[in-house]
């Protein structure tokens, strides 16, 4: 067996591997950080079939910015547990069954093509930066700023979405309308010094 | 083609090797004699205070999403540094219009006080 093959199994059992752990953990930070394995090993993956570009692109964007959005919403979530028993899963097993056969389908499609039409390698010059920058934005040109507009769409969603009904502390406006409100109905806001009390008065 | 990367795997084991040492030596070689107050949980040299395990703010999420949406856009503009040299006028107007695109963007959370901490 050569080198690279083994290289690839190597590589390819440790990217199962951490795929399962995933699923399987039962820490969602567990999850997190297999996860976070997992897209190395694809960005490993990624060198191997000379593809660098992608390989960073790989590591910074899913390993550095959306592991971090996971643990981000982790941490959010914080330390309540939510009961098995009231999560809706009947549907779970059917979308996961479908979901299945559908990659399975592409995996076949994949491999037929390649051993029917003896496909072309297809890679962009080595998949260096220097060649995809060249392509990027000589033929490329309005993908490119169609990604600009998506990018810019993303930004304001998230913009809409982070700040949608406000939860937080409330800002000194609004605390005056609010006292002015109550000055004119002739009543007075009982006063709250911190979240804490907020609760326990909720209790 | 994977030989090149060879110094990588080198590093990455050494970079592994390291903490593996440290921790297997600690365990190997560390007298255990636990009691109360060593095995109790402590944050910065002291006791912890609470729960650990405390809701975290939400803009902490908004901050990431904005530094996702420009890290994508980093990593775009990077192949064009390297093949800046040879591109014609119309892809530097391109490029221009990338960047510009997104600056409208950066504007926008701007003006919302979105990069401010509440």
């Amino acid at each position: 067996m050569s080198w690279p093959i083994l290289f690839f199994i190597l590589v390819g059992a440790l990217s199962i591997a951490t795929a399962v752990g995933v699923v399987s953990s039962r820490q969602p930070i567990h999850s997190a950080l297999f996860l976070l394995v997992n897209f190395i090993t694809l960005a490993i993956m990624y060198v191997s079939l000379e593809a660098q570009f992608l390989a960073a692109v790989q590591v910074i964007i899913y390993a550095g910015g959306i592991v971090i959005l996971i643990l981000f919403v982790i941490m959010l979530m914080g330390s309540e547990d939510v009961p098995v028993d009231r999560i809706d899963s009947s549907w779970a097993s059917i979308a996961a069954l479908g979901l299945g056969m559908l990659m399975a389908a592409t995996l076949l499609y994949s491999f037929m093509a390649d051993f029917l039409f003896q496909a072309e390698p297809n890679t962009l010059a080595g998949g260096a930066p220097y060649a995809i920058g060249m392509t990027l934005f000589t033929r490329y040109i309005l993908a490119i700023e169609m990604v600009a507009i998506l990018l810019l769409v993303a930004l304001i969603g998230a913009l809409l979405l982070a700040r949608g009904p406000r939860t937080g502390p409330k800002t000194g406006a609004e605390l005056h309308a609010e006292e002015e409100e109550a000055d004119a109905a002739g009543t007075t806001i009982p006063y709250v010094d911190d979240e804490t009390t907020v609760m326990a008065a909720a209790e | 083609m994977l030989q090149n990367y060879l110094f990588v795997l080198i590093l990455s084991t050494v970079a592994l090797i390291i903490p593996v040492a440290a921790i297997v030596l600690g365990h190997f070689l560390g007298p255990r004699r636990p009691d109360p107050i060593k095995t109790a949980t402590y944050e910065s040299g002291v006791e912890t205070i609470g729960d650990t395990w405390v809701q975290f703010r939400a803009q902490y999420y908004l901050i990431g999403l904005i530094f996702l949406i420009f890290d994508v856009e980093v990593i775009f503009l990077f192949p064009i540094a390297l093949a800046f040299e040879r591109l014609s006028l119309l892809s530097t107007l391109a490029v221009v219009t990338f960047v510009l695109i997104l600056l409208l963007g950066l504007l926008v959370e701007w003006r919302k006080g979105a990069l401010e901490w509440e």
